[in-house]
């Protein structure tokens, strides 16, 4: 009881700040603040596909800015276009129309200064473990002896260096996953553009992960975009947090959290922006219920399971 | 245990049964040689050098035209494989010239080429390409698209994308095509080599039949059986093995 009532301090609390609430589809203009370029710009993207029933409008003028060092996760229901805005981001799928820029140049394809992490970890099991990560290094042309001891300095960042003779079948989902972040991290990327790289991991390996997660953005200071339909995932990971709307997938609303790091799944203030997310997203969900399934159950157990039970913070796993 | 004891009763029994049905004297010797005899012309052969010679041309022609097969092949299969148009055309011719025997290559070859060692590589070229040509392909397709994706957000690209990636993604399809080829070789190379002078183990059989030494002929034929079983099994067996457990294939 007491708790639930703690959360609700906050959360008004969190209000009368101020800081979560950016006006709806605020024109983000690019700039060049004392000649520091912001390390990405998202102009006026749309896409769509084409599908049997028709175009598909899946994103449509999204315009987004990340500075330098800031960790941001894109929130919203299933199918909007998180991943698709990523890949474009990434280089691996074209829009429309609008551009990308990363630091000064415009993105055209897929380069190593923005390295993605999937959902799964995409490791080559034809090469073992220090091998993966060595990856990207030889493609760069670094020498063999440098590129080992970069990959290990990799490995033991997430405490893999034990594993680094292992082969990828060996390995749990968990350590996987960080494999492929030890390896995204080898290749200093300006960017780590990860998409869902957690959720089909464990309730207990994801909160370990969450934590590495944050250590380590701590100690590179990389410019990240985490892309996650999990919101309280994107409110222990995030300093901004911006919300997806869907069909078409339209930026609805940006959260800042400022929340002393390294945070845990279960603080208490985690819970409580994540709630308070969460209504403000209720409309949104509400909208892909209609859409896809009995909507009156899932609202209910949703809002539950944000309240009251951490584990499952999925704006509907299921959607 | 059990089974190479049982294996080794198997051989004792037959190579009794054999010796039993040679001491009747139903057939001449030149019909069923004895196991003894065999076994001399085989230590006899392998003493003056006939079939180390037989198995050093017959393995120096398999090695030529299967070792350009797989480059061929890889080469078309990759061709096919990720190119739209090659798919269209050349897959279908392909797989249509796949349902030829092997052996129905040899007028071509001989017009071609003559009745020389060239022919007969030509032989053992066409019987493995074809099978290497089509698995690649087959791999290729298979690649999952994350694993060029991965790659290409770490900077791969144009051939170091195939070499990298592409090609060790489907390495366990190309290895399997591989195996198969192998075998088409193999069996294309006796062919040619029974027909075409040349010294190979096939042209040793051949000798045999010419000079109505049935325990030649038999000779052979166990050199042969032997080579074919310490490649397909000592080797493309146990790489198979490697290769589908290390790729995660089978659950181990
Ligand atoms: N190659 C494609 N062809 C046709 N439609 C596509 C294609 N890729 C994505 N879509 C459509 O675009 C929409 C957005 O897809 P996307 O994968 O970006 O969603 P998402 O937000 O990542 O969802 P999730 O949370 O389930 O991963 C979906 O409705 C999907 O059907
Ligand atoms: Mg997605």
């Amino acid at each position: 009881m007491s708790e639930s009532a703690g959360i609700e301090n906050l959360t008004y609390k969190v209000i009368d700040h101020g800081y979560p609430v950016k006006a709806d589809n605020e024109q983000q203009k690019s700039h060049n603040v004392n000649g520091v370029w912001p390390k990405l710009r998202v102009q006026h993207i749309s896409k769509s596909f084409q599908s049997k029933n028709g175009r598909v409008y899946v994103l449509e003028d999204i315009n987004l800015e990340i500075q330098q060092g800031e960790f941001v996760c894109i929130v919203g229901p299933s199918g909007c276009g998180k991943t698709t805005l990523l890949n474009i981001v990434a280089g691996l799928e074209k829009a429309d129309s609008g551009e990308v820029w990363a630091d000064d140049h415009k993105i055209n394809g897929a380069g190593s200064d923005r390295v993605v992490i999937f959902q799964e970890a995409a490791l080559f099991p034809w090469l073992n473990v220090v091998k993966n990560v060595e990856f990207g290094l030889k493609l760069k042309g670094i020498n063999g002896k440098e590129r080992r001891n970069i990959a290990i300095e990799y490995l033991k960042m997430v405490h893999l260096s034990k594993f680094q003779h292992a082969q990828v079948h060996e390995l749990s989902g968990g350590m996987k996953q960080r494999v492929a972040i030890a390896r995204a991290l080898a290749m200093n990327p300006e960017m780590l553009l990860m998409d869902e790289p957690f959720s089909a991991l464990d309730a207990q390996t994801r909160w370990i992960l969450h934590y590495e997660l944050q250590n380590i953005w701590l100690k590179t200071r990389k410019t990240i975009l985490f892309v996650t339909h999990n919101i309280r995932e994107a409110v222990c990971l995030a300093d901004r947090i911006i919300i997806l709307a869907t069909s078409p997938g339209k930026i609805k609303k940006e959260f800042l959290v400022e929340l002393p790091r390294p945070r845990d799944d279960n603080d208490v203030n985690v819970a409580g922006y994540s709630t308070m997310i969460m209504k403000e997203l209720k409309a949104e969900i509400n909208k892909v219920m209609k859409c896809e399934m009995d909507a009156d159950s899932c609202v209910e157990c949703d809002i539950k399971c944000t309240t009251e039970v951490p584990a499952k913070t999925d704006i509907g796993g299921g959607i | 245990m059990q089974s190479i004891l049982k294996r080794t009763m198997f051989y004792i029994l037959f190579i009794g049964i054999w010796e039993g049905l040679f001491r009747l004297c139903i057939w001449p010797e030149y019909v069923l040689p004895s196991p003894v005899s065999v076994f001399k012309t085989l230590i006899h052969g392998f003493q003056n050098h006939t079939f180390l010679i037989g198995i050093a041309s017959s393995m120096k022609r398999i090695a030529i035209g299967y070792g350009i097969s797989i480059v061929v092949g890889i080469l078309l299969g990759l061709l096919i494989g990720r190119v739209r148009i090659f798919e269209e055309t050349l897959g279908s011719f392909i797989t249509g010239l796949q349902t030829l025997p092997t052996i129905c290559w040899l007028p071509l070859a001989l017009l071609w080429f003559g009745l020389n060692d060239r022919a007969i590589i030509f032989l053992v070229f066409m019987g493995a390409v074809l099978s290497i040509t089509i698995a690649t392909d087959a791999g290729v397709k298979s690649v999952p698209s994350l694993y060029i994706r991965a790659a290409k957000t770490m900077g791969a690209k144009g051939w170091k994308l195939y070499l990298e990636v592409i090609i060790p993604a489907a390495l366990p399809h190309i290895i399997t095509g591989m195996k198969q080829g192998w075998s088409f070789a193999w069996r294309s190379l006796m062919a040619g080599e029974l027909l075409i002078v040349c010294l190979g183990l096939g042209h040793l059989m051949m000798i045999g039949r010419e000079l109505n030494d049935m325990s030649q002929v038999i000779a052979v034929m166990i050199v042969i059986i032997i080579i074919g079983i310490l490649v397909d099994r000592l080797f493309f067996v146990k790489v198979e093995q490697r290769i589908r457990e290390r790729w995660g294939l089978v659950k181990g």
